[in-house]
Parts: C-alpha cells; sequence; structure tokens
C-alpha cells in the first residue's frame, strides 16, 4: 500500500525552485511552480545521473544542470535532449504548510 | 635511456575507453565551486535581451560585409568586405551553434533551436551528431578513449592544426560525415554516442545540407560566378581561422583524464570585440564547471568564482606562449601538459586524481 511521507515545508522551497529531499531510501526533487503548485520527481536526471536541485526551474521545466536536458516536472516527459527518458513523478498534498509525496510501499 | 611510451588511443571503441571505465572516469563526479544557490539561479537566469542584441548586430554585421563584397567584386576591394564576412560566417557562428545548442543563449527555446541549426550549418557541425558529441565533451572532458573533440592529442597532429586555420580537415571530414550520414549510416564510434532513436534525424539534416550545397553549386555554375559559393560554403573555410585560434586555446597542452576543469580547461582574457565574437567562450573553466550559465553571464560567473581558478591567461598572446612549447614537447614527449597553479586558498585538488594523473602522463 502506498504511503504519504512528509518531505518538507512550503517555505523550504523557493517560488519557481527546486530542492532535493530524503524520503525514506528515494532522493527527491522537489518543485515549486510559478504558480503555487508543488510537485516532485526523482532527484537525478535520467540522461547522466546529475542532481536536478542544481538545476534550473523555468515554468514547468526543469534543466538539468549537466547537459542542458529539460524535462517537465509536471508530467516527467523529457523535452529536450540529451534527456530521452521520462523522469519518474509522484503525487504530492500540500497540508498545513507541509509538502507530502505519496511513494510506493516499500 | 629513456622508455618509449606508446601511442595514445584516442578511439572511442579501443583501449583507453576500456580503461576510462576502468578508471572510474566516466560520467564521474568533476570538482565545481559552491555558489550560494540564490546567486547561482541569477547567474543561471535566462533571457532573450542580449542575445538578440547580439545576433541581431552580427546578422547587421554579415548583410554589410557581404554586400559591400558583392558590390565591390570583382575588384581587389571586395577582398577585405569578403575576410570581414568570412570571419563573421566562419568563426562567430562557432560561438553561436555552442551557446545555442546549450539552450543557454535565448531563453525562448525555438530561438535557441532556429540559432542552432543555421549557426551549425555555417559552422559545417552537424547539428545532432555534434549535439550528442558535445554532450559527451561535458560528461567526459578531455577523457581519452571517451570524448571525441580533443582537438590536440598526444602527440598533437601538427598539419592538421595548421590546415585547420583555414578548416580544410575538418571540412574535409564533415563531407564525408555527411554523406554517410545521408547514406542512413553511423560509425561505430558515432554508435556510441548518438542514440537510435536520434540518428533519423543525423540523416535527414545531412540530407537538408547535400540539398543546400547542391543549390548553390548549381547557381554558381548557372551564373559562372564564384560569389554564390564565397557567400554560402567557402566562408567556412576563408572564414575559420580565428575559430581555430579561438578553439585550441579551450584545451590544447592541458591535463587528460582529469575530474577538475581546472586543471584541463584554459580561460583567456580577451578584448570586447573577440568576447562579441566568441560569446565569452573565454571564460571556458567557468563554462564547463557551470554550463548552465548563459554567456552573457560568464564574465559574472568568473567575478564569483575567480579566488577558487587558476589565474586565467592575460591575453590570446599569454596563451599561445604557453600553448605553442607544450605542443611542441608533447611531439616528443606525449606525457608532458601543462601544470596550473592554484591561488592561495582555493579549494585543493583532489589529490588522488592530481597525483594519479601524473603518475599516468
Amino acid at each position: 500500500m502506498n504511503r504519504w511521507v512528509d518531505v518538507c515545508g512550503t517555505d523550504d522551497v523557493e517560488e519557481e525552485d527546486v530542492i532535493e529531499v530524503e524520503a525514506g531510501d528515494r532522493a527527491l526533487a522537489v518543485y515549486r511552480s510559478p504558480t503555487d503548485t508543488f510537485h516532485a520527481t526523482d532527484a537525478l536526471c535520467t540522461h547522466q545521473q546529475a542532481h536536478l536541485s542544481d538545476g534550473l526551474v523555468m515554468g514547468e521545466v526543469i534543466e538539468c544542470p549537466k547537459h542542458n536536458g529539460r524535462f517537465n516536472y509536471m508530467t516527467g516527459a523529457a523535452v529536450r535532449v540529451p534527456c530521452l527518458d521520462p523522469l519518474t513523478v509522484y503525487p504530492v498534498s500540500v497540508r498545513d504548510g507541509r509538502v507530502l509525496v505519496e511513494l510506493p510501499a516499500a | 635511456m629513456a622508455r618509449a611510451t606508446p601511442p595514445r588511443d584516442y578511439s572511442l571503441i579501443g583501449p583507453s575507453a576500456e580503461a576510462a571505465e576502468r578508471m572510474g572516469l566516466v560520467a564521474a563526479e568533476w570538482y565545481h565551486p559552491e555558489v550560494a544557490r540564490k546567486r547561482m539561479k541569477e547567474l543561471m537566469r535566462r533571457s532573450d535581451g542580449p542575445a538578440l542584441r547580439d545576433t541581431a548586430l552580427w546578422l547587421t554585421l554579415l548583410a554589410l560585409t557581404g554586400a559591400a563584397g558583392g558590390l565591390l567584386w570583382p575588384s581587389a576591394w571586395c577582398i577585405p568586405c569578403f575576410l570581414a564576412y568570412g570571419v563573421l560566417y566562419g568563426s562567430a557562428t562557432d560561438s553561436r551553434w555552442h551557446e545555442s545548442g546549450h539552450g543557454t543563449a535565448f531563453k525562448t527555446a525555438w530561438m535557441n533551436d532556429v540559432l542552432y541549426q543555421v549557426a551549425s550549418f555555417m559552422n559545417m557541425k552537424e547539428p545532432t551528431f555534434w549535439r550528442w558529441s558535445h554532450a559527451r565533451h561535458h560528461t567526459d572532458t578531455i577523457i581519452v578513449g571517451r570524448d571525441r573533440e580533443i582537438a590536440a592529442m598526444r602527440p598533437p597532429d601538427l598539419a592538421r592544426l595548421i590546415v585547420n586555420f583555414v578548416g580544410l580537415r575538418d571540412a574535409w571530414d564533415t563531407m564525408i560525415s555527411v554523406l554517410r550520414h545521408a547514406s542512413g549510416r553511423v560509425t561505430a564510434e558515432e554508435a556510441t554516442f548518438i542514440p537510435d532513436s536520434e540518428r533519423h534525424k543525423v540523416y535527414r539534416e545531412a540530407r537538408g545540407w547535400l540539398t543546400v550545397y547542391a543549390i548553390v553549386i548549381v547557381v554558381a555554375v548557372l551564373t559562372r560566378s564564384l560569389l554564390p559559393l564565397l557567400y554560402i560554403g567557402l566562408p567556412s573555410l576563408y572564414g575559420r581561422w580565428l575559430a581555430t585560434i579561438f578553439g585550441i586555446t579551450q584545451h590544447a597542452g592541458m591535463a587528460e583524464n582529469v575530474l577538475d576543469h581546472r586543471l584541463n580547461a584554459r580561460s583567456v582574457r580577451m578584448n570586447p570585440v573577440l568576447r562579441f565574437l566568441y560569446w565569452n567562450m573565454n571564460f571556458h573553466v567557468e563554462h564547463h564547471m557551470f554550463p548552465m550559465v548563459p554567456y552573457h553571464a560568464l564574465p559574472a560567473l568568473h567575478a564569483e568564482i575567480r579566488d577558487d581558478l587558476p589565474e586565467p591567461c592575460s591575453s590570446l598572446w599569454a596563451a599561445y606562449r604557453e600553448i605553442v612549447p607544450a605542443l611542441w614537447r608533447q611531439l616528443h614527449d606525449p606525457t608532458h601538459f601543462i601544470r596550473r597553479e592554484l591561488p592561495e586558498g582555493a579549494s585543493p585538488f583532489r589529490p588522488e586524481m592530481h597525483d594519479a594523473v601524473f603518475e599516468r602522463a
């Protein structure tokens, strides 16, 4: 059964930015969009495993810091080479100033 | 008696490629200075303004020098006009190709894509092929057996370097490559960095290029004039010299098989005119450390991290004063390379990498 994991406070992520968090045995990237919605994906780029939290959030897109590949962090779709494989995205809920991410059962 | 050094194998599918894997040099963690996230976001911020301004100026200069060359043709007065046109066409495009390939020239994606396709053609770098090649260059910078963009190998091929001042060898290789790709084939080496799903683009672009070249040649034949080729095609050769001068400074003579761009790349101070033509790629160490920073923010990035970097060469002249002797020595001693000193207080080189490269050299 899936579980909801409290990963950070809403204030921990600046608007149009991303941070990396640990959630159980996973590293996640948590995004705050320009419209103040929160999203979560795997923390590492599917191309060469760079940390996306060092990248740049532009609207709905995260750009990888290593090769400038891009993903839509809301859908996980790879939108610019050299990224080809999609990112895994996770459902997110915001409650009482906290960001919760739904993870598969351990 | 000195021990003979076996020739280095720069193939992407040979023993060096396997050795790079074994040594942990493939897709490894590279050193870069710590920059506060808030400041880094400022430096990475994209904007259309600077590249629109610089591209408009570049295109205007191309149009003016090209028009003047055409009006003055065939008198000797057209020569300086075409020399200027050639540099704008055959040299300034290299940095435009590079920056738009990273997607950092403009904020707007389609502008980067348009500039990338145009500049790739003028620069004689096949767009999709070089996009993947350059991704590899950033993954495994100057790692022997992994990086196909090592301009000065050891021992250096001086003849190749010299003829490339007019782009001859690269242009020849490119035309062979275009013909191969137009026929729907990649080599075993190319297959190591161009994914299957991207190869149809390589083939389509090659066929498009051949069509353009064929049209220009037909027009030149029909008009019995060299002018069409002086505008399209030949400037990639006669205007190439400055891009070659710039390009050699990036890594030539520096260490191979290290995971610290302070050891394998070179930054060079240049005047504003050269920096306009080169789009600030003279800050090459900085670019490799943070490829997300647009060209117009590289001077600010340099100021931010300069305390952690070796002092840049003070000029192109100063750069070549260290490059030429180093390449000359590498003709006889391929283990030689230029060793960088760090300023006091800078993060030290990782000893396991720094010492290891000396032993491997």
